[in-house]
């Protein structure tokens, strides 16, 4: 293999071209990436950088003394994948031939309809969104937070201390549902209220209104929620558009073996855009998490450094944290499928819970709030090979 | 300075032993019987490595997942990106003892303001 292109130069791109060097490729290695940033690190862009607490060099993901010997092409979108001689297409004309491509596109924030161009709404995905609402939020005012999953939660919490006033409007019954069930995302969605942000769940929201300027969040159910400035939470879809027509399978983002491989030989996939193949499971999985994409390169990249003759490993459990209120939540597993909840330590009034989830008595995933020892206990057992 | 941590028979392999230093310590002793004491904070955050996830001769941070070299302070992949500080361990009579670095610590941020005496 010669040359590798890795597309999409953030989280997951930066750790298959590490893998890449670790692993022993020292060929031609360029990274295409249509943000102009280096990587940089998007945790802390709902938390400590929308809160004014580190700041942008705090961010990067690169080690000040790092040179992976690539070729950043930073500022450029690809456009397309062609199969036959196996070239990256960009949106400047260029081309990049390569014999090896790892897919790292990530996702973008999904928008509300109709919100394009009104002032004061926002969403958060990239530095330039994080700077963009860091500015607004330090004017003050009443901030309403559409969507009550993890981001949405975190963005609440960041402006609640900040001293803004926050209502979070949530389509579902209870947030975060999907993610932790119905039972612990009752207890973690609990936070906002703890502090006096107000929740509204089981509404959905029919638009804005505003004329340059968003005034408020018009709620289905006839309400109208004063806003002066809005921030958009309702996920993220994968990035994959450039690859229609490529060979490469797509189905919920790039459709993946458990080890990264894709449809087409010779190209992997990683991190928010890929969705792999779970062997815990049996079903495909899009992980949407920080530790998955900055692991499972390891994996995608000795599956394409070996033309795909290694067999696959089973990937250590999805693990994800989130941030809010103060309270450090953590979570390894699949709660989907559980059939019991039970708290194993603290109780789920004082917010300081390890609570594990089991499938016919086996555990099959755990949640920590401010349990971070415990936690990783559970996180270790979880993650030991089922036999 | 030689600090004394515990009895050697009390840190089973595989357990952590965190000293009340300013700032902490950790005394890791090994599945394979070593041990060594690194700073207790991780470099990224504020985190215990004594809760972190030991394997080999690395300690997995509880938070974020950042590994460091038990041996060697070295930080395997972000989100940290500094070492953490080693200290030598010393067994003596079946006690563990730590004798601290003067090398100076790399705390993370909140970490520094809190041993500043100002919340973060
Ligand atoms: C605000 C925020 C907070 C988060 N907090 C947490 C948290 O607390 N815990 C946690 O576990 N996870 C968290 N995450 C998730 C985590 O950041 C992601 O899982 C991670 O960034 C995924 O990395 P990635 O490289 O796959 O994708 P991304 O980070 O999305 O990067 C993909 C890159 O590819 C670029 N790109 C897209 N299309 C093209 C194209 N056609 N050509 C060239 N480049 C392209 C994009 O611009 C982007 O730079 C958070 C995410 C956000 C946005
Ligand atoms: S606190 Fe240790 S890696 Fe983040």
């Amino acid at each position: 293999m010669r040359t590798v292109a890795v597309v999409g130069a953030s989280l997951a791109g930066l750790s298959a071209a590490r893998s890449l060097r670790k692993q022993g490729y020292d060929g031609r290695l360029v990274v295409i990436g249509d943000e102009l940033h280096r990587p940089y690190d998007r945790p802390p862009l709902s938390k400590e950088f929308l809160a004014g607490t580190v700041g942008e060099a705090d961010l990067a993901l690169e080690m000040d003394d790092e040179d992976l010997q690539a070729e950043w092409l930073l500022g450029v979108r690809a456009t397309g994948l062609d199969r036959t001689d196996r070239a990256v297409r960009l949106a400047d004309g260029r081309e990049v031939r390569a014999d090896g491509v790892v897919i790292a596109t990530g996702a973008a924030a999904r928008t509300l309809p109709g919100s394009e161009g009104l002032a004061g709404v926002h969403v958060v995905r990239t530095l330039d969104d994080a700077r963009a609402l860091r500015d607004e939020l330090a004017r003050g005012g009443r901030l309403v937070v559409i969507g009550g999953g993890f981001i949405g939660a975190e963005v609440a919490s960041t402006a609640y201390a900040l001293g803004l006033g926050v209502t979070v409007v949530e389509a579902a019954a209870t947030p975060l549902a999907g993610p932790l069930g119905e039972t612990m995302g009752g207890v973690v969605s609990a936070l906002h209220a703890d502090h006096g942000v107000r929740l509204l769940c089981g509404v959905g929201v029919k638009g804005l209104s505003g004329e340059t300027r968003v005034d408020a969040v018009l709620l289905e159910d006839g309400r109208s929620i004063p806003a002066d400035i809005v921030v958009v939470g309702v996920g993220a879809r994968p990035c994959v558009e450039w690859l229609e027509g490529s060979g490469v399978e797509l189905d919920n983002g790039v459709k993946c073996g458990a080890d990264g491989r894709t449809s087409l030989a010779g190209v992997v996939a990683v991190g928010d855009c890929a969705n792999w193949y779970d062997p815990r499971t049996g079903a495909h999985r899009r992980v949407e998490h920080w530790t998955g994409a900055r692991e499972r390169p390891d994996a995608a990249i000795a599956t394409l450094l070996a033309g795909g003759a290694v067999e696959p490993g089973v990937p250590r459990p999805p693990y994800f944290w989130s941030d809010q209120y103060g309270v450090k939540i953590q979570f390894v597993g699949h709660a989907a499928g559980a059939d019991s909840v039970t708290i194993e330590e603290g109780s789920a009034d004082d917010r300081d819970v390890l609570a594990v989830y089991r499938r016919a008595g086996e555990p099959v995933a755990a949640l920590g709030m401010n349990q971070p020892r415990l936690f990783t206990r559970w996180r270790k057992q979880l993650a030991r090979p089922t036999s | 300075m030689m600090i004394p941590a515990c009895p050697l028979a009390d840190l089973p392999r595989g357990e952590a032993f965190r000293l009340e230093t300013d700032p902490a310590v950790t005394v890791f002793h090994t599945e394979d019987g070593e041990l060594f004491a690194i700073d207790d904070t991780c470099t990224h955050q504020d985190a215990s490595l004594a809760d972190g996830w030991v394997e080999d001769c690395w300690v997995e941070c509880p938070l974020h997942a950042s590994k460091f070299n038990l041996k060697t302070g070295e930080v395997d992949a972000p989100p940290a990106k500094l070492p953490v500080r080693t200290h030598e361990v010393v067994v003596e009579d079946g006690m563990v003892y730590v004798k601290l670095s003067t090398a100076a610590p790399n705390l993370p941020h909140c970490a520094v303001r809190k041993l500043a005496g100002t919340t973060a």
